[in-house]
């Protein structure tokens, strides 16, 4: 390894000195985008992926059944149109007769076969296999209790792939666009193991493919020549760099280093603003800021102690003043404007104005039997200074209704175990990024046997009841109604105040075109083009 | 001498092993696991996940399997970056955080040793006031503070170098630059107060007495002592700068080591952690190593038999 090493320090400082000359010379002619991502992926084997920063690769290298528009709405991918049964159950979607592999290779019904099994197969040790438990067989295949072939998935012919549920998911194609759903070449899997995400190795069926992958450096991709829409892919080479320091993406933005940053420093707002023009994009984006409260505490089980305190809750401060207008206020655990949904639903004091907010929490405490200065509750957060800052804000606001309060802060990596853990604490906070937009996307976090989230450990029957109900709704807009219900409840007995919604926040060149707003912020590559 | 050197490198097996097994268990210590995220996982999920790289182990054996892999140059593969094994990482990464810590410290070697002895020699002069000023002024910022400003003025705003980034030898500057810059201003001021202690000494006094000329006096003489303390300090310095630093490399968007060991501490990535603690724990005994055998070289008191 050592001399290996040396090897390869002496080729760095090789390529350090010519590097340059290189580069001046060749790929003058192609497009190039450099686009700034979150961070590095953990793998780019999506079956392994989690993430956002990671789902923005996979949507480049891979395409799914269905895909997201540049407005994020679900449009066919690699299938060109499927047929749902009147039960909702049975799935049938019929691919595209172009559809290729980038080595050629068509694409089969039995690459999806083999990647809806490998997802499932507890041998993969997916952390999102449970995105897709609503097939047939799924949930016993994860847990070992069957075998991945009896998966309710069939190829019944090369270009037609079903797909059975066990209870129908209105929601399924939504799911189907998140990066579990994607295919893989099953010939290169088998033959490479777990080496299969290696650049050379990858066979990838999307409008990218893989040409090189440096750690902390940059993912490079290539145009793939056998996509079946190549003739309408604009950019040649992209460059997927990790900027884990914000401020150093806006500095690269404004060298012309970079076309677009994924995420904005939010100390430099004022720079940013001043400067940027509409380059600076602040959208909304599908994700809630709440604040779970443990409603067994005895000082905590009463709904009108938890909703006096929401009541004082200055959101609108709390979003301008120490988010900066990275966050927007929030009167709901959904965020207005998902899927499947209809009209919102809000806190009903959402356009009351502050001060008689207060009286009003005033009075409910009272009610509630809770003397002034009798409660004192603890805030707890995860290490970040926007967090704290909110916690500290809070805190001062509680103080105008006669409630004390300690701040307490945790390091990041065990504050989620500790609330998954039912850990002893009075008010956290959490957010949730939806996975796919749909309400119940939001809503199951707070089911009383989703131990894994309901951080306030509530139980509410109803609630329950109507999402049981709401799952086995064939009618979307009943359906729509009876989550509107159950949010309705929600709201009622906050076990967690939602306080914001997260926004999207980016930064795009003016020469950037095909990169347009939309809730789930995404923007795939193949529909971007770049103004010389 | 060659007995001395390994009897020294005999002594460096059981410090690595302390090490090694001291930070295995501490890091273990830590609250929450490599797979803990912000979403919490499915407890099948998990289980999958703990059994797929061997957390489901007891720990003691989980210890001896990293010995074992460890004595064949296996570090494990990481759990952060699962494309990847912690070897894989340091292929990568090494190589860059060397040339680029390498060519900061050899800057700052040449450049701090000429001021400082500039300055000795014109003691009290308008070179030694600038050169004692700005020494003073480049130890007192911190590189997280050079390294943007370096990168905004430079990159934003002159356009002359990349604000940022890895490729070319234009990359490669403002990083070493900002590396170098304090590495210059201590050396700077350890070589000049070494040198003028030296200046004063009894066999400096005696070489002038004899009627040597001065570039000898100072050349063969002053300065031979004087580097001493300079080399005393590099031993641990030029561990620190060629396992790369997490700020440089963070700012600039350099794909080198120094980032891993934070990355892998707060990601729990054991094995990645642990691999950072290997090979800056090598580099912290060879360049010790070398410091001394450097002394005995410079000053011929010093023998070690």
């Amino acid at each position: 390894m050592l001399g290996q090493m040396l090897k390869t320090a002496l080729l760095s400082t090789a390529i350090l000195t010519t590097g340059a000359l290189v580069a001046g010379a060749s790929f003058a002619q192609e497009v190039v985008y450099n686009r700034g991502n979150d961070t590095d992926p953990t793998t780019l084997d999506h079956h392994k992926t989690s993430t956002v920063a990671e789902s923005n690769l996979m949507v480049d290298l891979y395409e799914g059944l269905v895909v997201y528009d540049v407005k994020a709405a679900v449009v066919p991918g690699t299938a060109e149109s499927w047929e749902i049964s009147d039960d909702g159950l049975k799935y049938t979607f019929k691919l595209r007769e172009g559809a290729k592999w980038s080595n050629g290779d068509p694409v089969k019904a039995s690459d999806f076969v083999f990647a809806f099994q490998r997802l499932q197969d507890p041998k993969t040790a997916a952390p999102y296999a449970k995105m897709h438990y609503s097939i047939v067989n799924a949930e016993a295949i994860n847990k070992g209790e069957k075998q991945p072939s009896e998966l309710g998935v069939k190829a019944v012919d090369d270009r037609t792939f079903e797909v059975t549920l066990h209870t129908a998911t209105p929601y399924f194609l939504e799911m189907l666009a998140h990066q579990t759903g994607l295919p893989l070449h099953q010939a290169s899997v088998e033959q490479h193991g777990d080496a299969f995400v290696q650049p050379g190795n990858m066979i990838s069926n999307g409008a990218y493919m893989l040409e090189a992958f440096t750690p902390n450096d940059k993912i490079t991709m290539r145009k793939n020549p056998n996509f079946w829409d190549a003739a309408n892919v604009k950019v040649d080479v992209v460059n997927h760099i990790p900027f884990e320091d914000r401020s150093a993406c806006l500095r690269r933005f404004e060298a012309n280093e970079v076309l677009t940053c994924s995420d904005i420093p939010p100390e430099q707002m004022d720079y940013m603003k001043a400067n940027l023009g509409d380059q600076l994009r602040i959208e909304p984006y599908l994700g809630t800021y709440y604040l779970p409260v443990k409603v067994k505490k005895e000082k905590l089980s009463d709904p009108r102690v938890r909703q006096a305190i929401s009541m004082v809750i200055d959101r609108e401060f709390l979003a301008k003043e120490i988010w900066r207008e990275t966050m927007l206020p929030g009167y709901s655990l959904i965020p207005p404007g998902i899927n499947n949904y209809g009209e919102p639903v809000y806190l009903e004091y959402k356009d009351m104005d502050i001060l008689d907010r207060e009286d009003a929490a005033k009075k409910l405490l009272e009610e509630a039997g809770v003397k002034e200065g009798q409660l004192s509750v603890e805030l707890r957060y995860n290490t970040s200074s926007g967090h704290k800052n909110t916690m500290t804000a809070i805190s001062d606001m509680l103080k105008n209704i006669g409630i004390s309060s300690t701040i307490v802060e945790m390091e990041g990596t065990g504050y989620f175990d500790y609330m998954k853990q039912d850990g002893d604490f009075d008010i956290t906070r959490a957010g949730w990024i939806g996975d796919y937009s749909d309400p119940q996307n939001f809503l199951f976090l707070f089911e009383t046997d989703n131990l894994g989230f309901n951080y306030p450990r509530w139980s509410n029957a109803d609630y329950d009841a109507l999402m049981q109900k709401a799952e086995v709704t064939a009618d979307m807009t009943e359906r729509a109604a009876i989550l509107r219900q159950a949010e309705e409840l929600f709201l009622k007995e906050v076990p967690a105040i939602p306080i914001m919604y997260y926004s999207s926040k980016s930064i795009v060149s003016s020469k950037v075109s095909g990169w347009e707003d939309n809730l789930l912020n995404k923007h795939l590559t193949r529909y971007i083009s770049i103004a010389n | 001498m060659i007995l001395y050197v390994l009897r020294r490198l005999a002594s460096a097996v059981p410090t690595l092993f302390l090490i090694v097994t001291i930070s295995f268990f501490m890091i273990r210590l830590a609250p929450g696991g490599p797979f803990d995220l912000e979403r919490p996982l499915d407890p099948v999920i998990m289980q999958n996940l703990q059994r797929a790289f061997g957390l489901d182990l007891p720990l003691w054996q989980q210890y001896l399997l990293y010995l074992g892999n460890l004595l064949q140059g296996d570090l494990g593969p990481s759990f952060t970056r699962r494309d990847f094994t912690v070897v894989d990482l340091f292929r990568y990464g090494l190589p860059v955080s060397i040339v680029i810590g390498g060519l900061a410290l050899s800057i700052a070697l040449v450049v701090g040793l000429v001021l400082g002895a500039l300055a000795a020699l014109r003691q009290n002069s308008w070179i030694d006031y600038a050169v004692v000023g700005t020494a003073t002024f480049g130890i007192t910022i911190p590189t997280f503070v050079i390294a943007p400003l370096l990168s905004l003025f430079f990159g934003v705003m002159m356009g002359w170098l990349p604000a940022g980034g890895w490729g070319t030898w234009k990359h490669a500057v403002l990083p070493i630059t900002t590396l170098a810059l304090p590495q210059i201003a201590i050396v700077a001021r350890l070589t000049r107060g070494a040198t003028i202690e030296a200046l004063r000494s009894n066999h400096v006094r005696t070489a002038r007495a004899y009627g040597l000329p001065a570039y000898v006096v100072v050349g063969a003489h002053a300065l031979r002592g004087a580097v001493l303390p300079v080399v005393s300090y590099l031993g641990p310095t030029a561990a620190a700068l060629l396992t790369g630093s997490v700020v440089v490399e963070t700012i600039f968007g350099i794909p080198g080591i120094g980032r891993y060991f934070v990355q892998g501490a707060l990601g729990r990535d054991y094995t990645l952690v642990m691999g950072t603690v290997v090979v800056i724990a090598c580099f912290v005994i060879v360049f010790n190593l070398i410091v001394d055998i450097l002394y005995a070289w410079l000053d011929p008191r010093v023998r070690y038999d």
